[in-house]
């Protein structure tokens, strides 16, 4: 059979974006690229523990807690950009509520903590004191051992966004609609925990955080453990993900994406496979959100605001959609530069935010890793 | 809405899941999936769709036999999308019936079972997975387990990769195996999505306007490959190209405002009087 050379194809080929002869975001870095990312975050876990706890204060190596405090939070948000890269970048849902998944595994790991608390001191939460409850309400209990309240900074998530996922794909909802529902359900969850009568702090939320499975909070050790721990973890769902979407079901993914109705008359339900990655997708963020609560020693309702949910996206769309490592980049960088511009000039951070989130959308659509590939294709 | 247990769905020749074998009792033992011992591979009964008063489809009538390659034509708006709209689920009728062999409702099967019973649909603008490569287009309608967990466990296995590679060579892609389905020429992603449906292997395949912008050598060979199609699969394909209509029909159909105007070989069709009316207009 003859074989087709591109001078015989048809002149009349639809005109293209210029986007398209970027490379497939859903092609996967080189080796090195998740190598090094992987080995950067397994040589941080040797490396900071050294730097903070063995090399003494005066020196100029030595690394102060408040960095090492600072860039373990940072690597639970850079998990919940890991997170939103698989429903957005792959699955193409667009999640503007993330924020609530997140909040949701702090709060678990908060009800751990404030029990933790009681068990040392005797005394019941402020808040509670102050609206006279004598005994924590019944949706707390088993909260004071640690893997029940872990399972439930999984689990709570991660039902969640089972009933939530399964109703809102059942009925085909999609894009922007979905985004939106989204929007209104984090913002409804927080409404519901401002309240103090729900149980858990108003809005002042948890904290008066004392000790963590009985090591005492607030010490540059426990700092250093929460990064590894952290670290550590990141690597794993990084892995995690990439096998993920490395797999059939991560190209069922981006065809859902593409062509969702192809995607049915090949055989497949959609339903699940939307499902299945929203669901881990949520569980991730409750992982990072019991991560983060410790760190930054409270957990509020401020955390499942609209704007947080966005800033998520905002993270994964300057880092570079459908890349794994793009949306990591993103939250670092985008987390960074919010640490230092809000010391400095508070005032200007949204409006560099904002900026910098059109830049990337019209310029950039693939993010920095886009550009990175972008670049490299240009020279060979 | 009743929801539909993925695991319940048998492919037509699988045997497994014949549980409902001889229930018919109409003196034969009714076999699994698909049944076309009386040689009818589809069968559309009296079937009528309005939309908002138009009538789509008027009281349309059609067999096709098994292993035939028919060609539907007729002028725009004739109610031929509407037709394999409605052989697929997409589209319910206000009436009339219609059967995949003797035994398969069609108007009781949602999509994805449409698919799985064994009818395969080309649309016409072609619906590539644009992101994958041509090679994972395929995969991905490659007959196995659908369902979640057998996507995460999927390694393709050396007779999968034969079925792979004799379909890249049936479509002409064998060369292009590893570049994005985006990039593809016009024909080309007609040609892949062509492909998409063969490994499905379905009994049936709707083909809507297969060579829409394809070029004189593409059409060609697309007609070659679907005279070797017939017999072994069932086609019936839209086209408004007479060129590759005469390529192709032994027998052609004429829709004209929802039913059928006329039926026969290509000349006897162009030559009936009605048909040029239509065409010609008065």
């Amino acid at each position: 059979m003859a074989a087709i050379t591109p001078n015989e194809l048809p002149l009349s080929a639809p005109a293209r974006a210029p986007r398209a002869q970027l490379q497939s975001p859903t092609a996967f870095l080189p080796l090195w690229g998740w190598g090094v990312f992987i080995a950067l975050l397994l040589g941080a876990c040797v490396v900071v523990p050294l730097l903070a706890l063995a090399v003494p204060q005066g020196s100029a190596w030595h690394l102060s807690p408040y960095w090492v405090g600072l860039a373990g939070k940072i690597l639970c948000y850079a998990m919940v950009a890991l997170a939103m890269d698989l429903v957005w970048g792959y699955a193409g849902i667009l999640s503007l509520g993330h924020g609530l998944f997140f909040a949701l595994g702090g709060y678990a790991m908060g009800m751990y903590l404030n029990r933790a608390m009681t068990a040392a001191s005797g005394n019941l939460p402020d808040f509670m004191q102050f609206m006279q409850w004598t005994q924590y309400p019944w949706y707390w209990a088993g909260t004071q051992h640690f893997a029940w309240a872990m399972f439930l900074a999984v689990a709570a998530p991660g039902l969640l966004a089972f009933v939530f996922g399964f109703f809102a794909f059942r009925s085909r909802i999609k894009g922007v609609y979905f985004s939106i529902i989204t929007q209104a359900l984090t913002y409804a969850a927080m409404l519901l925990f401002f309240r103090n009568e729900t149980g858990f702090g108003g809005n002042n939320g948890l904290t008066d955080f004392k000790t963590l499975l009985g090591f005492p909070m607030g010490t540059a050790g426990m700092t250093v453990a929460l990064f590894v721990v952290s670290s550590v973890v990141l690597a794993a769902m990084f892995l995690f993900a990439r096998w993920l979407v490395r797999s059939k079901f991560g190209r069922v993914l981006t065809a859902i994406r593409d062509a969702e109705s192809r995607v049915m008359f090949c055989g497949y339900n959609p339903l699940w496979f939307k499902l299945a990655v929203w669901t881990i997708s949520a569980m991730m963020c409750g992982i990072a959100g019991a991560l983060y609560a410790p760190q930054v020693g409270i957990i509020n309702p401020s955390e499942m605001s609209p704007a947080n949910s966005i800033e998520i996206a905002i993270w994964a769309a300057i880092g570079g959609r459908g890349t794994l490592v793009g949306p990591i980049v993103g939250a670092v960088l985008v987390n960074g530069a919010k640490s230092v511009l809000t010391v400095s000039f508070p005032q200007f951070w949204l409006y560099v935010l904002g900026g910098l989130f059109i830049v990337v959308t019209l310029f950039a659509p693939y993010g920095l890793v886009g550009l990175v590939r972008q670049w490299r294709m240009r020279r060979g | 809405m009743a929801e539909l247990d993925w695991r319940a769905i048998v492919y037509p020749d699988t045997e497994a899941g014949s549980g409902d074998a001889g229930a018919a009792g109409y003196g034969h033992v009714r076999p699994a999936g698909l049944d076309t011992s009386h040689g009818v591979a589809l069968y559309l009964d009296d079937i009528s769709v309005s939309f908002d008063g138009f009538k789509a489809l008027n009281k349309l009538s059609l067999t096709i036999g098994v292993g035939e390659l028919r060609c539907i034509i007729g002028p725009n708006g004739a109610g031929k999308t509407t037709m394999m709209d409605v052989i697929t689920g997409k589209t319910r009728p206000d009436e009339g019936q219609a059967w995949f062999g003797q035994t398969i409702d069609l108007l009781k099967l949602r999509e994805a079972e449409v698919v799985a019973a064994g009818i395969g649909r080309k649309f016409q603008k072609p619906t590539v997975f644009e992101d994958l490569s041509v090679q994972d287009n395929l995969e991905l309608a490659l007959k196995a387990d659908k369902r979640v967990r057998g996507t995460l466990r999927f390694r393709l296995n050396a007779e999968q990769r034969d079925r792979i590679e004799e379909v890249l060579g049936l479509i002409g892609l064998h060369d292009q195996a590893a570049r994005r389905a985006g990039d593809l020429s016009h024909g080309q992603k007609q040609w892949l999505e062509i492909g998409m449906l063969l490994m499905l292997e379905p009994k049936l395949l709707l083909l809507d306007e297969p060579v829409a912008g394809m070029t004189d050598f593409e059409t060609d060979r697309t007609a070659e490959l679907f005279v070797s199609l017939a017999g072994r699969h069932t086609l019936m394909v839209v086209e408004h190209d007479m060129e590759f209509v005469r390529k192709i029909a032994h027998k052609v159909t004429v829709l004209h405002e929802g039913s059928v105007l006329a039926e026969g070989s290509l000349e006897q069709v162009q030559a009936d009087p009605r048909v040029v009316e239509v065409y010609l207009g008065r």
